[in-house]
């Protein structure tokens, strides 16, 4: 399977604080890959870096055959990077129709085709998104980055906060972009279901790649030692 | 229809019905007024689409509202004098063709504002208005210090630019020149608003770092709105220099800047009709309280006070009540 993203060795800083020490993952075409590690272990940190939100001081990263040091965010996010960021951060001043216009590329994904994946969003069409629940938000976030028709979609704390039976329609749709063939690398605290979904998954532990490998490998003994509490 | 365009169309049939209506009771000071409404109201809807739905608050327009009168007052100067503007490398003349005094006034604030807007939008927040103002200031001093049009004292044009086939120099025609290209800014800030570039707009007030993470650049919008902006109000500028008959430097002091965002305010930050009600609110003001007391300007300050204090839909949004796009 050809690798559509790759990061080599990346470390990141925060000023002068050091935030990842040697990140490794690789993504192929149509995998979906769970990325996971305790509180504070760099998740988000190495999405960020991905985004271009953070410079990464060393380590490559290269993304559809192409490599991103010194690529500005906009950039990258137009190669086809499409991010569901943490708290869902939608833009609240606009409807849903409005906020996934705004965000919209030409392609597979139009607002016909986000509204039968979330018909919820369909309903909430003219409402402006800080009036939708966190689900909804949750939808549109996810909705907004179909709509820059990603080659790669990014959630980071994906049901994060939100209701069971929620948090099972967002994992539903995933299973769905799953089948349609989308890569996928997700952030969740739930296990069981990123287990389900994902081909691979790669653990971080003090913002390091510490076990990557196909999720069938993923033993009881493994999640002990990096994910337990 | 929902009750903000109620609001919207009454206050366009106020407007045109109030000039109409002097015209038969023969009151041309009146039809006067009215133009100048539609002309500030222009100059409010180019700030408005900086301020209301891109969240910059430029305090700098004045420059576009001078530039553009300036534009108007220079090309008819020249031309009424028969002097060539330029010689070299090759000839151009000075006109008084309403026609073609629009879009060289366009094409000037248009520069100007990408100028401006390039460095002052690498700055946020206090800095973004202070270097407006400074560049506002900057050409404010260097037209006080121009001798060949005027230098302080201003410009005098003699007489009002022409259009093909009116008589311009009729208050009524003048006032409906004025109202056609209020209601086509009023026109094209809809539809800017609602594309894709205006939706993008107002994302890029609300969250930036959101809109560049879907593949849009926040610097890249701001930087059209804001010459966009600046263009229209540029025109408002070329408009009140045919009204008057006359530029001054005065036209790029920041209290012109003030007074362009006190319309949009009075009006309500962000509402399409907010510039002009807030410029005949201000122009009724101006005369009704004006005629009782000389001190109008402090009743002014206290009606802005409540406004931003009790009512930030401004006067729209108590008309209309919602939320508009701010």
């Amino acid at each position: 399977m050809s690798k559509l993203l790759t990061l080599e060795n990346v470390t990141a800083f925060y000023g002068a604080s050091q935030a990842l020490f040697g990140v490794n993952l690789e993504i192929g075409k149509g995998e979906v890959v769970a990325l996971m590690g305790r509180n504070g272990m760099g998740k988000t940190t190495t999405i960020r870096t991905i985004c271009r939100m953070l410079p990464h001081s060393s380590g490559r990263i290269f993304f559809a055959g192409q490599n991103l040091e010194k690529m500005p965010s906009h950039k990258a996010a137009r190669l086809g990077l499409g991010l569901v960021p943490e708290g869902r951060r939608c833009f609240s001043g606009l409807t849903v129709h409005e906020n996934l216009l705004a965000a919209s590329r030409d392609g597979y994904w139009t607002f016909q085709q986000v509204s039968e994946l979330f018909p919820r969003l369909s309903e909430r069409r003219d409402q402006f998104a800080n009036t939708l629940s966190g689900g909804e938000q949750q939808m549109l976030s996810i909705g907004r980055a179909l709509m820059t028709n990603p080659k790669l979609l990014i959630l980071d704390e994906a049901t994060e906060g939100l209701a069971p039976v929620v948090r099972q329609e967002i994992w539903s749709a995933m299973f769905k972009l799953k089948d349609e063939g989308l890569s996928i690398l997700v952030i969740d605290k739930s296990l069981r279901e990123l287990t389900a979904i994902a081909d691979h998954c790669a653990i971080l532990e003090k913002g390091a790649t510490c076990w990557s490998g196909i999720t069938a490998d993923l033993v009881p003994d493994i999640t002990d030692r990096y994910l337990g509490v | 229809m929902t009750r903000e365009t109620t609001v919207n169309i009454a206050l366009a049939i106020a407007l045109l019905a109030v000039p109409i209506g002097a015209q038969f009771a023969d009151h041309p000071f009146i039809i006067t007024l009215s133009t100048k409404v539609a002309i500030f109201a222009i100059a409010g809807v180019g700030l408005n689409i900086a301020l209301g739905y891109g969240g910059l608050i430029s305090f700098g327009h004045a420059a576009f509202f001078g530039l553009g009168g300036y534009a108007a007052g220079i090309l008819a100067s020249q031309a009424l004098n028969y002097e060539p503007l330029v010689t070299w490398p090759f000839e151009i003349q000075g006109t008084t063709q309403m026609l073609i005094i629009w879009p060289v006034a366009l094409c000037i604030c248009g520069a100007a504002a990408l100028v401006i807007g390039a460095m002052s939008l690498r700055t946020g927040g206090v800095y973004f208005i202070m270097i407006t103002l400074a560049f506002a200031q900057m050409i404010y001093y260097f037209a006080i210090s121009w001798p060949a049009y005027g230098g302080e004292d201003g410009l005098s044009i003699y007489v009002r630019s022409k259009f093909p086939g009116l008589n311009t120099l009729d208050p009524i025609t003048f006032f409906a020149i004025c109202f056609a290209l209020l209601i086509a800014v009023l026109g094209f800030s809809v539809l800017l608003t609602h594309s894709r570039f205006g939706l993008a707009l107002s994302a890029a007030r609300q969250n930036p770092q959101r809109l560049t993470s879907v593949g849009v650049r926040p610097f890249q919008v701001q930087l059209t709105a804001f010459v966009i902006s600046g263009m229209i109000t540029g025109l408002a500028g070329a408009l009140y220099a045919d009204l008057n008959r006359f530029v001054s430097p005065a036209m790029f002091s920041w209290h012109t800047s003030g007074e362009i965002m006190i319309f949009v305010i009075l009006g309500g930050v962000g509402r399409l009709f907010g510039p002009l009600a807030g410029a005949a609110l201000f122009i009724l003001l101006e005369h009704l309280l004006g005629g009782i007391t000389e001190f109008w300007q402090f009743l002014l300050g206290m009606l802005l006070l409540l406004i931003v204090l009790f009512a930030r839909g401004g006067l729209i949004g108590l008309l209309a009540g919602g939320r508009g796009n701010v």
